[in-house]
């Protein structure tokens, strides 16, 4: 590693100011701290510092993300031959898979990359690894039929008006991610909604219909009939976007979050809660079939327990305090239901109520930490009494 | 017995090298008192080079509270007034002669003194200077009259001394000092302990409040003690001291004259023998560090890993300083370092797989791990900050410098070093203890 090391060290002064490509500056910065963590010693303040770094924190995720994405990936496989009536091999599947998965995330990478890189550079600072994560996330968000050429530009839109033009990362508003996925939802609800897009290359005949819409026609129908049941549901082995059907490969995603501490417990648990919480009531309260379908579904159809685990737990657009993150949580857990089962236009409420969430992050924030100033003003009085 | 405050937020970070229970005598010949020493202090000189001092005569004075007076710490000769940038006076350099002659202030009870004369004499000695006030941390103003004064009589920061073994023996000058403090406050003097103190001087000390606290860095802390005793609110001055700042005021009541005698802990990973040393207030750490170091490329530090300033090998130990440690330098690059599995890499998360081995000592060096980001991650601080603070949304006031919100936040409750930990901790790599010094300076002046 000495060789790659000199040689870095050689080129280095032709990506510095005055160099002979410092427009590269950040690209190069980028390359060098991804093969070597930088020697840069503590000036101020502490002179030791914990090992983690946006590095290691975003590559956890990542990690997190696998269990969701090999199973992902295996799924489109078997979806497609499914429909199709054949039974092939576990390998062809994954190959199958693998054949309409893996463009969807370069293209996702290459295309938000492009642009992290590029704007590292116009505003001089170091490429952030914020988007290792999203670029991953949004091919996991799309059914697997989805042309690249809108994979692209979703990311594109994610990143710019989600994400750069709020100053990068650590400054947004809304998940770039699900920007992507709302971007596409309502610019082409053709390729993103309906029966037809979730299998890769669906035969005409066969239903595919995720157990949203089957549940989702129940609002007028008189019994919910779902092809598939719970336990299909929780392992995953039915149609949807690329990485959500699981909750079991999500689960374990989860886990490898919280034992790490990367990822939110309190966001996650009390996002389920709130899924409960208001599945429950509209069980008690029900005057058509969706209603009527039992709570814990809702926890194991959709994209839910991927919002739950890796959307909703994003720390730049969740609630910043404890307390707030409690609050947070609970009220996507409701809300995803509430749209799900009461607006029948939107069958996918999970994302809607996370964006929405996120917007109201900041406001639910402020409450709680004036709830601190309240304390901290009141303890004042009685001293001057 | 008092209740004891049990903090369960923290973290004991546990660092190779811990000084062993030996003291040996220094007798160094170089000492500097450094006005950078003193927050908020702007010196007027009263010595220049060349002229020759007792142990108690003035060396400078602040220029805006003429009264408060810096005094040498030994008998000898002024060899060198060193300036930096700007002509900032860095150090005032003295020369010992060995014989340690010190100005005769007079023995006296602090019963049978008036507040304003204990007061005066302590100015007069140059001792008042180890009586520092919250908000801010500054020389206490003689003017003032505390609410409380708060002494932690236990350090929880990586290799920090032991005070239960550096207060034996000097238990009376101790029970003096805090006799002085009592007289100069209306409100309680907290001697605040750790619930593992076996030291009979801290235990059965009278004229105070004994508060109990048990829990991980930072317990030790006086500000996370403050908070969790009585907190301070918007125009509440508290006085605080050190353990050995105390013994000092005693030995001065005691003996009538300034003993600038302290015990310091030469500590950490590279230190062949770590152990303690008796020395002085200011004195050069050349004798304590010559032959003790076994490896080149080590960073020196007055004070703990933490919140110790950077020193050379030839430069001395900081005046409210009882710990020197010494920790190897991080200038080296890594090659893939955050991809590796890290089963030697110290970290509060489990994102490296030394969480199999909790109750390993580490050799941490200097390296920063990492570039500087936005903040991204969320929740961390608060596990490590045992107050009812919101650390980040205080850290991001004081980023748009908005007065009233650090205020509400409670500024005014808060150090450098209460935030140490979350430095130690950040995933972005911000200078958070330097964000809460500009916080507090802002403060100072606004509201001065």
């Amino acid at each position: 590693m000495k060789a790659l090391r000199k040689q870095l060290d050689k080129i280095k002064p032709q990506f510095q100011k005055g160099g002979k490509f410092e427009k590269l500056h950040s690209t190069f910065d980028a390359f060098e701290t991804f093969l070597f963590v930088p020697d840069k010693t503590t000036s101020h303040g502490s002179h030791i510092r914990d090992s983690i770094d946006m590095k290691r924190t975003m590559s956890l995720v990542v990690i997190a993300l696998i269990p969701a994405l090999l199973f992902g990936i295996w799924n489109v496989g078997h979806q497609h031959f499914l429909s199709h009536g054949e039974t092939v091999a576990f390998w062809d599947k994954v190959l199958y898979g693998l054949w309409k998965v893996l463009p969807i995330i370069v293209v996702s990478y290459v295309t938000g990359l492009a642009i992290e890189f590029a704007f590292a550079q116009i505003r001089h600072h170091e490429v952030n690894e914020g988007f290792l994560v999203s670029g991953m996330l949004i091919p996991l968000v799309v059914p697997p039929d989805i042309p690249l050429w809108m994979v692209s530009l979703a990311t594109a839109f994610a990143v710019i008006i989600g994400k750069e033009v709020f100053g990068g990362t650590g400054m947004n508003i809304l998940n770039p991610a699900l920007t992507a996925r709302a971007f596409l939802f309502f610019a082409y609800p053709a390729q993103i909604s309906g029966d037809k897009v979730w299998i890769a290359e669906k035969a005409d005949a066969f239903s595919g219909a995720t157990p949203l819409a089957e549940a989702a026609a129940g609002i007028s129908a008189e019994t919910v009939n779902f092809t598939h049941n719970f336990m299909e549901m929780f392992m995953g082995t039915i149609p949807g976007s690329i990485g959500e059907t699981s909750t079991l490969a999500i689960l374990i995603g989860a886990a490898i979050l919280v034992f790490t501490g990367v990822g939110s417990l309190r966001i996650m648990v009390s996002v389920a809660l709130g899924g409960i919480f208001m599945g429950g009531l509209l069980n008690l309260a029900s005057v058509n079939a969706y209603m009527d379908v039992p709570f814990y579904y809702h926890l194991v159809m959709g994209g839910f327990a991927f919002g739950m685990v890796f959307m909703a737990t994003d720390p730049v657009t969740a609630s910043q305090t404890n307390k707030g993150k409690l609050i947070y949580g609970f009220l996507i857990g409701v809300m995803a239901v509430l749209i799900r089962v009461l607006n029948p236009a939107y069958p996918e409420g999970m994302m809607l109520a996370i964006l929405l969430m996120n917007v109201f992050a900041p406001l639910i924030d402020h409450y709680v930490v004036e709830a601190n100033i309240k304390r901290r003003l009141k303890r004042m009085k009685p001293a001057k009494a | 017995m008092p209740k004891t405050i049990k903090l369960t937020k923290g973290l004991n970070i546990r660092l190779k090298g811990s000084a062993e229970k030996k003291i040996t005598g220094l007798s160094s010949q170089q000492f500097a008192i450094k006005p950078t020493d003193f927050t908020g202090v702007f010196p007027r000189l009263q010595v220049k080079e060349g002229d020759a001092v007792k142990a108690g005569s003035p060396l400078f004075i602040d220029k805006y509270r003429e009264n408060i007076v810096f005094t040498s710490p030994v008998s000898g000769t002024i060899t060198e007034i060193k300036r930096g940038d700007k002509r900032l006076l860095l150090e005032v350099r003295i020369e010992s002669d060995g014989k340690n002659e010190a100005i005769d202030f007079g023995k006296a009870d602090p019963a049978s003194l008036t507040k304003k004369e204990i007061a005066e004499k302590l100015l007069q000695s140059g001792v008042w200077t180890v009586i520092r006030q919250r908000p801010y941390a500054v020389i206490a103003n003689p003017e003032h009259t505390p609410k409380a004064v708060h002494i932690s009589a236990f350090d929880t920061a990586p290799l920090a001394p032991d005070y239960d073994f550096v207060v034996n023996g000097q238990g009376e000058y101790f029970q003096t000092g805090l006799d002085v403090l009592s007289k100069l406050s209306d409100g309680k003097v907290n001697l605040n302990v750790s619930k593992e103190t076996k030291a009979k001087e801290f235990l059965g000390a009278r004229n105070v409040t004994i508060n109990i606290f048990s829990g991980p860095h930072p317990a030790g802390n006086i500000g996370i003690q403050i908070h969790h005793i009585d907190p301070i609110n918007k125009g509440d001055v508290v006085w605080f001291a050190g353990v050995q700042d105390v013994i000092t005021i005693g030995r001065l009541f005691s003996e009538g004259i300034y003993d600038s005698t302290t015990i310091a802990a030469l500590a950490g990973s590279e230190v062949t023998r770590p152990q303690y040393y008796k020395t002085r207030r200011g004195a050069s750490i050349g004798a304590m560090v010559k032959d003790n170091v076994n490896n080149e490329n080590v960073r020196f530090i007055s004070g703990n890993v933490l919140t110790g300033k950077q020193i050379r090998p030839d430069n001395f130990l900081g005046f409210y300083d009882s710990l020197i440690t010494v920790i190897p330098e991080g200038n080296y690059h890594e090659f893939l370092g955050w991809a590796l599995p890290g089963f030697g890499k110290f970290s509060t998360s489990r994102a490296f797989f030394s969480w199999i081995n909790p109750s390993k000592e580490y050799r941490l060096d200097t390296n920063l791990h990492g570039g500087e980001r936005a903040y991204v991650m969320t929740g961390q601080f608060e596990k490590v900050l045992p107050m009812d603070i919101y650390p980040l949304q205080l850290i991001k006031a004081i980023l748009t410098e908005d007065i009233d919100l650090m205020e509400n936040l409670g500024i005014y409750e808060v150090e450098p070093e209460d935030f140490a930990l979350c430095e130690f901790m950040d995933t972005s790599k911000t200078e958070i203890q330097t964000i809460i010094r500009k916080g507090l300076e802002i403060m100072r002046k606004e509201m001065s």
